[in-house]
């Protein structure tokens, strides 16, 4: 019949038209402010910095190394090394940076500097409502802002921060361990020292008590 | 009680005369055209913004989306903000535009549908002018709308403008005539012109039923002819090939910015209430109740309860239906409705010389399914699918 498909359609919409007032299942609108999509593991928009414990000045990973500075394509990272050094995640002592900023209008989202950190120091972040009133100081982002703490890093992305968390444990432990084989090698170098020194202090003493003789024959 | 309920039927009437009663005898029909215009610039106005946020809610729930529901209440306040956006924002005018066509179109377009309100009755005694040829002035004055859309075309020196005018006139001149046509059975059937006349001839009852002309076979078919045509000539879905936002952007009017691009809007929806009113007027009963019963109900009530109907419809009907090909456009006007709207002259003839009765309901009846089945048919045969040859990209 003559119109029978635009009937068909008219009911169609027409049914979407009253469902969507009964079912909320149909609305697939999320209504932003209030309500948000829940974030998939591997979502990810800016970089932000790692810090351990509570303190985001002392537990920073970032060692101040600068490659990311270098490697980052647009260049939108700025580093500038401390002069005095601090204890670094794995205890090591180690340079921080005084300043470091990443301008956000300009970083492109590449995971470049993620990638070749050494540290596991800069991840990426997820937070994405970030608009300003001041498109150049606003998306200029500073280290108080930058640094985030482990905690957070394992709620965003969780396998990637167990991983990393692992593997700072076991770096920690060889660290550690290290420590230790040093604090036993130093013990055994001072016990050798002590006993070498007491061994010496007998030939010393020995050659002193035989010095005369030999003085004496001299 | 049937005197209060005569004067609240009448309440725009009875203060308009208390108000010039003020005045000196001489102004006083001056005064009361200029009141008179005042109150249907406003109405209309406001039933533009109201059809803004209803199109909008109506299509997202079409598309299981809220629809603008963020300012005001359920987002109803969403035309104040829509307009505030567009008077501050920027107004620019091509360089190489004529610059005083490109000022005038959008102002013609506006003041042409608006000068159609003059002969719409809106409800008992309330019309602007009664005049003797009113459904040939509406006419008339809808084709200086064509006018406006070319003047914007032609005035922005911009090929998208100059295409979307082009496409724009081709398919309003194509649907004036089926447009006219299928009025003129009501012109036929009534002997007059006048507006007022043909609402009074459909305002009277037989038991409840009214009179309207929709409730007759060449009737019906008239007014689903007239709205076809009525929604083509208003650019609405399916019939919005001028503004193929892909091929041509927005038409004849994508040179424009600001308040003169709202000021196309305005005058676009302005022009399809006008059709729509007219299509009311002349097959619906205009501002009568539809039973005998209802007609207590103030009579402005239902004129305006039908073009929200109607209104709603355009809106439902936007949200279904797809764009149409410019050729399919153009076989529908030319090759249906146009065959369509003749056999429906000579239905309403042969109406109108048969007696009253069963057989004349079935033969009338007949001699519109028939031929638009067959036309439909006949169309569709027509059609050979096969793969398209090119002729110069081989
Ligand atoms: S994500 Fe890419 S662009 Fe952004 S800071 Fe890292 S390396 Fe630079
Ligand atoms: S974030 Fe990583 S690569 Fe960049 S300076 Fe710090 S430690 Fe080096």
């Amino acid at each position: 019949m003559v119109g029978k498909g635009i009937i068909k359609g008219m009911v169609e919409t027409a049914r979407n038209f009253l469902g969507s007032y009964v079912s909320k299942q149909r609305l697939t609108t999320i209504q932003y402010p209030e309500e948000r999509a829940p974030q998939i593991e591997a979502a990810r928009n800016f970089p932000f910095l790692v810090f351990d414990g509570t303190d985001a000045e002392q537990g920073l990973r970032c060692v101040a190394c600068q490659i990311c500075e270098k490697e980052c394509p647009p260049k939108c990272i700025f580093i500038e090394k401390s002069k005095d050094k601090k204890p670094d995640a794995t205890g090591k002592m180690q340079f921080y940076p005084a300043t470091f900023n990443i301008d956000i209008s300009v970083c492109m989202s590449c995971q470049i500097c993620v990638e070749v950190c050494p540290f596991d120091s800069i991840k990426m972040d997820v937070v994405y409502d970030l608009s300003n009133n001041d498109r150049f100081a606003g998306l200029l982002l500073h280290k108080q802002q930058l640094a985030k703490s482990n905690e957070y890093y394992n709620t965003i992305h969780p396998t990637e921060a167990a991983a990393v968390d692992a593997h700072f444990a076991e770096e920690r432990a060889k660290a550690a361990a290290r420590v230790k084989a040093a604090a036993e090698a130093k013990l055994a170098a001072e016990a050798k020292a002590a006993t070498d020194a007491k061994a010496k202090s007998e030939t010393t003493l020995a050659d002193t008590q035989a010095q005369p003789v030999g003085g004496g024959t001299r | 009680m049937n005197l209060k309920l005569d004067q609240l039927d009448q309440i725009f009437v009875i203060l308009n005369n208390w108000l010039l009663g003020y005045l000196p005898p001489v102004v006083r029909p001056l005064c009361s055209s200029i009141l008179a215009i005042a109150l249907i610039l406003v109405t209309f106005a406001l039933l533009f913004a109201i059809t803004t946020v209803l199109e909008r809610k109506g299509l997202g729930r079409i598309q299981n989306r809220f629809g603008p529901n963020r300012v005001g209440p359920c987002g109803f306040l969403q035309p104040i903000a829509d307009g505030i956006k567009s008077l501050t924002k920027e107004d620019i005018v091509p360089n190489p535009a004529d610059h005083v066509v490109h000022f005038l179109a959008p102002v013609l377009l506006v003041a042409a549908a608006f000068m159609a309100y003059a002969v719409l009755p809106i409800g008992r005694n309330m019309i602007l002018v009664d005049m003797n040829a009113g459904v040939l002035y509406f006419f008339a004055i809808g084709s200086l709308m064509e006018l406006a859309v070319f003047m914007a075309g032609w005035s922005s020196r911009s090929k998208y403008s100059l295409l979307g005018a082009m496409r724009a006139i081709a398919q309003m001149i194509s649907y004036e005539v089926p447009l006219v046509l299928a009025s003129i059975v009501v012109i036929m059937q009534s002997g007059s012109l006048s507006t007022v006349s043909i609402v009074n001839m459909q305002a009277t009852y037989t038991g409840i039923w009214p009179h309207w002309f929709v409730f007759t076979p060449w009737g019906f078919a008239g007014f689903a002819l007239f709205m076809i045509a009525a929604t083509a000539e208003s650019n609405r879905s399916p019939f919005d090939l001028p503004e193929g936002e892909s091929e041509i952007i927005a038409g004849y009017y994508t040179e424009y910015s600001g308040f003169k691009f709202a000021l196309f809007f305005l005058g676009e929806y302005i022009g399809m209430f006008a059709t729509s009113a007219m299509a009311i007027t002349l097959f619906l009963g205009g501002w009568s109740a539809p039973f005998s019963f209802l007609t207590w109900i103030p009579s402005y009530f239902w004129f305006f309860a039908k073009l929200l109907t109607i209104i709603l419809t355009f809106i439902w009907v936007r949200g279904t239906l797809p764009r149409l090909r410019m050729d399919q456009l153009m076989n529908l006007a030319w090759e249906f409705m146009l065959p369509m709207t003749l056999l429906n002259l000579l239905t309403a003839g042969v109406w109108h010389f048969m007696p009253a009765g069963a057989l004349r309901w079935l033969i009338c009846g007949a001699m519109v399914v028939v031929p638009c089945i067959l036309l439909s048919r006949g169309l569709k045969q027509r059609k050979k699918f096969q793969v398209r040859k090119y002729r110069f990209s081989e």
